[in-house]
């Protein structure tokens, strides 16, 4: 059902304007935003034509950056400066960064502790900041093309993402300016194009292997319903790892080492190069200056190809288990769908095609498909007619769970479970007016803590002095629809809520997002008030223009008193609307906001009235 | 007063919130389609661009229809589901104790499946105890649906969490075995 606008003249956007929503890849390599536009998805190009952003941020000694490929020309002369494939490093600590001795930055050490950072000449600074930069160069390019705000964006993450590098893309989304509709995974956002553009129905594979990341989706595509059936991956193996590998083969070959953080840059750049010419040659020049030397070697597709295998043995290992997962045979699946500029390799194209007995599905472009995937969710998302058939129904990738006595896993919501998931899990005290209680919950697969991710660890406090035993706190973990962790908790026997502090193990708090948010970006768009107010507006129409819909659709659930209090709350929101005072529009906002939660609940019930009904007249 | 009913209907049971007959026995492609409906109707997508409050509501709700539907679709977990709504708890930690005739079976085939030298074996292991499997179910449907006698049903689904435990390991072997 799709929404429909309802204006008032002169008070609400006009009806027939569309929101303009964009959907973007935030890829290790590169980026791209999508939108629809007079009902065709593209990718939006920048002044140049080229759609492709290089997601390459270089810093300049006087303040500033430069964004795109003028930033990946400089990687190899200024490195420390020059991020690459940042991506890699999003909700990470310095030490889960693999190999981080042979990345050519200069990282901060504060003793393990947090998201990494790195030292450059324009300040330290954090994978959030850097990706927001990329990110901002996308929105910018999005409204110079509508000329226009952005009602909000689709952000895509890869499927296998835990909670802290997904909190990382929503907090660099933010940082950017943009309003966040949604995270969704990439290989659905892919299953979403191809789907949508090939009317496909049944079961298919997504396999995507992007520069840093690799996923697995199967997904069931019925009638404009994507449903995730299972989704497994590794968020730490990509094209940079083959890149990596193939330039130390040849360095080891020709008896060179590339240790300087420039001879590093140079070597991983020749190795890129040849590696792609292999796609379609059967031999290419591996060419870079080494210590002030040219080498020079020629390397040939079986050679690429031996030392990459290993890494697309990892990948047909994950496409068995996610099969297993499914509880299918590889030989029920109806297509196969390569996503990411490393499918371009032939190696991966056979590899496919023996997991799956059949030939990949390659009549689409493997770097955009994510991209217009997330506009078309985007475009839903805003309520735009036409997209509103669209429904998406994904699962979880990794296990929830929490430390237990002698370090061990308990797991909450399994994983492939679908999302959003919702599960209480009760506590007691273990002393005689024990007030606090530490939770530690941790992501992944294995048994004991120590192999998993540490996603957070919460403090609950003001449950009520009571003798050991005999306090209930009830913890409700979810995952909602971004696949975010939320927990709360509330001591049963007394219903006092528990406080619950949260401490990100690699993400930032809200403090720290907050003093961000205060610094260059909004700066740069001109008064930080001018900012805020317009932020404010935009919240406020975004409410009113809901609730009017709501009244509209469903009125009638409220009785007149209800529907009074309602309307006097909207009337009251669009008086302060015109005016310039932000605090006061935040109020009204918060006021409507409250006022409508009942009749939110109210419209579910008949929701689901509505779709058993709907159920039983089929049935007939 | 609206309030109350609101709450009833998050709290009603799995069957009345798929509006579904209290029975075992479903049809796996109706329960799919029943479930796709409910979430066409309640998925925060649906609420994206509406207030923080409808979308909080909506995650509710989609939450607790993903719920219902894992345990409708689980013929094991729907078993236990309904002994427990009449009024059966399974407490399978509390109801270890297992006819001896069981537990000798039980034996008899791990050692089968420790024997089991290579994957023809283990397949054949796995024939033996689906063909097991499926009179059980067949027992616990008729238990349910037609006798109605829930404490009978309670102890077969006891007896069958032992052999769904068994299937896992054989189906963990196979995985091993390749293929």
């Amino acid at each position: 059902m799709a929404l429909l606008q309802i204006a008032e003249p002169g008070a609400s956007p006009d009806p027939h304007t569309r929101r303009h929503a964009v959907g973007i890849d935030l890829g290790t390599t590169h980026s791209l935003v999508a939108a629809v536009r007079n009902g065709i998805v593209e990718c939006l190009p920048d002044a140049d034509g080229e759609v492709i952003l290089p997601s390459a941020v270089r810093y300049l000694a006087g303040g500033g950056a430069r964004i795109g490929a003028s930033a990946l020309r400089d990687a190899a002369s200024d490195p420390h400066n020059t991020i690459v494939s940042v991506k890699r490093l999003m909700g990470r600590g310095l030490g889960d960064v693999a190999a981080a001795d042979r990345l050519p930055y200069d990282f901060v050490d504060d003793g393990g502790s947090g998201m990494v950072r790195l030292r450059t000449v324009a300040g330290v600074k954090s994978p959030v900041e850097i990706s927001a930069e990329i990110l901002a160069t996308l929105r910018q390019r999005a409204e110079d093309t509508f000329a226009d705000d952005l009602f909000g964006a689709v952000v895509t993450v890869p499927a296998y993402f835990d909670d802290g590098q997904r909190q990382a893309t929503k907090d660099a989304a933010e940082l950017a300016g943009l309003h966040v509709l949604r995270l969704i995974s990439e290989p659905t956002a892919a299953a979403i194009a191809y789907g949508l553009d090939n009317a496909a129905e049944g079961l298919y594979a997504v396999y995507d292997l992007g520069g840093g990341t690799f996923d697995i989706s199967l997904l069931q595509m019925t009638r404009g319903v994507f449903e995730v059936m299972a989704t497994g991956g590794d968020s730490a193996l990509g094209g940079d790892d083959i890149d990596a590998a193939l330039a130390d083969w040849i360095l080891g070959r020709v008896g060179l080492d590339a240790s300087g953080p420039h001879d590093r840059r140079a070597a991983l750049v020749a190795a890129r190069e040849a590696k792609e010419a292999l796609s379609t040659a059967d031999e290419a020049a591996f060419e870079c200056e080494i210590d002030g030397r040219t080498v020079s070697r020629a390397v040939s597709r079986s050679e690429l190809e031996s030392v990459a295998r290993p890494f697309i043995d990892r990948t047909v290992a994950a496409v068995r288990q996610v099969l297993r997962d499914a509880r299918v045979a590889n030989d029920v699946v109806d297509g196969v769908v390569l996503v990411g500029g490393s499918t371009r390799m032939p190696l991966v194209r056979r590899a496919v095609r023996e997991a799956f007995g059949r030939e990949p599905l390659t009549n689409l472009d493997p770097d955009q498909v994510v991209a217009l995937g997330a506009a078309r969710q985007a475009d839903a998302l805003a309520g735009n007619q036409g997209g509103g058939d669209l429904l998406l129904l994904d699962v979880t990738a990794l296990s929830l769970g929490i430390e237990t006595m002698g370090g061990l896993v308990e797991r909450i919501i399994p994983r492939n479970s679908p999302i959003p998931a919702m599960k209480a899990q009760d506590f007691t005290t273990f002393q005689d007016g024990q007030t606090a209680m530490a939770i530690h919950v941790i992501q992944g697969e294995r048994d004991l803590v120590a192999d998993c991710r540490s996603l957070a660890r919460f403090d609950l406090r003001g449950i009520p002095p009571l003798v050991a035993g005999a306090a209930r706190i009830r913890v409700t973990f979810s995952v909602d629809a971004d696949g975010l962790l939320g927990v709360s908790a509330r001591e049963e026997t007394s219903g006092v809520e528990a406080s619950v502090a949260v401490k990100p193990s690699y993400g930032l708090s809200d403090d720290e997002v907050a003093a961000m948010l205060g610094d260059s970006f909004r700066a740069a768009d001109g008064d930080m008030a001018e900012r805020s107010l317009r932020e404010a507006q935009v919240d406020a129409d975004r409410l009113r223009s809901a609730t009017e819909t709501a009244l509209s659709d469903d009125g009638a659930l409220l009785d007149d008193e209800q529907r009074r209090t309602i309307e006097r709350q909207l009337e009251q929101l669009g008086t302060v609307r015109a005016g310039t005072d932000r605090v006061a529009i935040e109020a009204a906002v918060k006021a409507l906001a409250s006022a409508t939660e009942g009749f939110a609940a109210e419209r579910m019930n008949r929701g689901i009235r509505r779709a058993l009904a709907g159920r039983r007249i089929e049935d007939l | 007063m609206r309030l109350r009913r609101i709450v009833s209907r998050l709290e009603s049971d799995d069957f009345e919130l798929f509006g579904l007959p209290r029975r075992f026995q479903l049809e796996r492609g109706d329960l799919d389609a029943r479930r796709r409906n409910l979430q066409a109707e309640v998925h925060p997508d649906r609420f994206a661009a509406s207030d923080s409050s409808a979308r909080r509501v909506a995650m509710q709700w989609a939450a607790r229809v993903n719920e219902a539907y894992a345990r409708l679709k689980n013929p094991l977990q729907r078993a236990a589901y309904l002994c427990e709504l009449h009024g059966v708890p399974i407490d399978a930690e509390d109801n270890t104790a297992m006819p001896a005739d069981f537990l000798m079976q039980q034996m008899q085939w791990r050692e089968s499946l420790d024997d089991a030298d290579g994957r023809s074996a283990v397949e054949a292991v796995l024939t033996t105890l689906e063909a097991h499997r499926a009179a059980a179910y067949r027992r616990l449907q008729a238990l349910l649906d037609q006798s109605r006698d829930f404490a009978a049903a309670a102890h077969e689904v006891r007896a069958l969490m032992f052999v769904e435990r068994f299937a896992a390991d054989v189906d963990d072997r196979l995985a091993a075995a390749g293929g």
